[in-house]
């Protein structure tokens, strides 16, 4: 095998799936994933808050591990497997998330919030039954700067339930 | 990151350029291309692991290479394994990985405690251990952990590979002892003896942030309760992590009661060279917290040594 090269300033074709669908699209090396996401696919439900790897607005899963999309380069997704906010409904049907996050009123301005939900899946992938600490620490990578996190908390409490009691939700989506 | 910033406002950039300018991309199927291709663009290529440090500092442009070579397609960087007495962890390894490998709970629980308090679940996700290592950031908290075990750092360039010293690691604020071409491919510990135990305290501003200080510790006891090794490293208190030699000496050899505790902590707050800053305290302030920090940091490891003699 041999080295994978992508010129400077050139497009390259980056294949991968997104929400379960295969995308195409064109980068050029220095594109970081949340402007592909954004510009390239038109899936504007992730945020860009502080760009400087801080606030996980960006927050996104890919190849199953939560990141700030902001902090990693479009062409490191190719060939991956991408979930954005966009992908965590079904058919429909809300995930127990954002299901969560609309029952106890998880949020306010929206704008970290889909963020905050993809950490929350991160969170519960790794931790199906966390205590109101692990969720604190599951998203101390995300800041909001309307609710005062509470009611994000008990969002993600109702969500965990949720999950456990309808595992259908837990495998897939990505 | 912030004192980056810091500097870029203070310098009168304006606008920050979030921006990282255009570089050629390699992904490499091997170690050995990897090598390869480092050895022929030298100084303007860096390689990628976690991405979480090189690509901030590219966004802001305080790094501009003009190729980036992701290690991320080579296989066999991943791992954590034991055998005849030494733990081996794969330069590639994620934070996420050390905190929940078994072998690391059980022999080194001190790594585990430090790769759980590094920024947040997102960063920790993709942060490996190599790139922590060879980013060399004085506030970066693993070297604390990998000073107090004195583990060895396997390097590896166009000539073959070598074996680094943790003693000889930490060269300068973010400058390792890997020369211009060498990849950092395993970082190796020696098991610790039965009798022994690890903490890692960090004091923060704020969840997920870089140490105000931090100190790891690293201790075993013989069957009498005397000390027979102790390892300490401190976070964010000098150029570089650094070693507390005379709080390690003030314990080594010696049955450790409160007041040998009082004085290793008294010690480690001579071993500290903090220096002020505006964000996270003065000198005065940190070298204080040295002290708290190594003692209880102490009580704790001196606890789980007693547990598993
Ligand atoms: C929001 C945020 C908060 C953070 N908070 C903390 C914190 O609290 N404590 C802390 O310790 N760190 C913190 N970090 C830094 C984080 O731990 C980085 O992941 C780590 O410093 C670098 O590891 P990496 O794998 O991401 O390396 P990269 O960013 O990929 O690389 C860093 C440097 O090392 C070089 N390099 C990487 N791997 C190798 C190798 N195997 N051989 C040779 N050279 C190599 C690269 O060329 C680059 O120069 C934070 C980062 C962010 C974004
Ligand atoms: S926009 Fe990526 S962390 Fe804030
Ligand atoms: S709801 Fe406004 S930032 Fe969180």
């Amino acid at each position: 095998m041999t080295a994978l090269i992508y010129p400077a300033d050139a497009k390259v074709r980056l294949e991968l799936t997104v929400n379960g669908e295969r995308r195409v699209g064109e980068a050029e090396p220095r594109m970081l994933l949340v402007h592909f996401i954004r510009e390239v696919l038109g899936l504007t439900g992730t945020h860009v808050g502080c760009d400087t790897s801080n606030c996980g607005a960006c927050t996104v899963v890919l190849n199953g591990r939560a990141v700030k999309s902001c902090t990693v380069f479009a062409v490191q997704a190719n060939g991956g497997s991408l979930l954005t906010v966009e992908g965590l409904a079904r058919k429909g049907r809300l995930h127990p998330i954002q299901e969560g996050f609309w029952e106890k009123h998880g949020l306010q301005c929206g704008y970290c919030t889909p963020g905050m939900m993809m950490a929350a899946y991160d969170l519960l992938q790794k931790s199906p039954n966390p205590t109101e600490e692990e969720i604190r620490r599951g998203i101390s990578g995300n800041l909001c700067r309307c609710t005062g996190y509470v009611k994000i908390v008990e969002a993600i409490e109702y969500a965990a339930q949720k999950l456990r009691s309808d595992p259908s939700w837990r495998s897939g989506g990505d | 990151m912030e004192t980056f910033i810091l500097v870029f406002k203070v310098l009168g950039f304006g606008d920050l350029c979030l921006y990282p300018a255009s570089f050629e991309y390699y992904a490499p199927a091997s170690l050995d291309e990897a090598i390869d291709l480092l050895n022929k663009h030298r100084e303007e290529a860096r390689v990628l692991a976690g991405g979480h440090s090189l690509i901030p500092m590219m966004k802001l442009r305080v790094l501009r290479p003009a190729y980036v070579i992701d290690l991320n397609r080579v296989k066999g960087l991943k791992y954590i394994e034991e055998k005849g007495g030494e733990i081996r962890i794969g330069a590639l390894t994620t934070y996420y990985d050390v905190i929940t490998s078994d072998i690391v709970k059980r022999r080194v629980p001190i790594l585990a405690e430090c790769a759980s308090v590094v920024a947040d679940p997102q960063v920790r996700n993709w942060g490996t251990i190599g790139g922590s290592l060879s980013h060399c950031d004085p506030s970066g908290d693993m070297g604390s952990s990998i000073l107090a075990l004195r583990a060895k750092m396997v390097a590896k360039g166009s000539s073959g590979e070598r074996v680094i010293e943790s003693d000889d690691w930490f060269v300068g604020s973010f400058q390792s002892a890997l020369k211009t071409g060498e990849i950092l491919r395993e970082i190796v510990i020696p098991t610790p003896k039965p009798g022994s135990g690890g903490a890692y305290l960090k004091l923060e501003r704020k969840a997920g942030d870089y140490a105000i200080a931090a100190v790891g510790v690293q201790v075993t006891l013989d069957g009498s309760g005397s000390c027979t090794y102790a390892g300490i490293g401190l976070t964010a208190v000098g150029p570089t992590n650094l070693r507390a030699k005379k709080a390690e000496q003030a314990l080594v050899g010696r049955k450790v009661d409160d007041r040998v505790i009082e004085e290793a902590a008294r010690a480690a707050t001579e071993d500290c060279r903090p220096t002020d800053d505006p964000l996270r305290g003065s000198a005065e302030y940190k070298r204080a917290m040295v002290g708290v920090l190594t003692k209880r940091a102490l009580n704790k490891a001196l606890a789980d040594a007693k547990r598993s003699r």
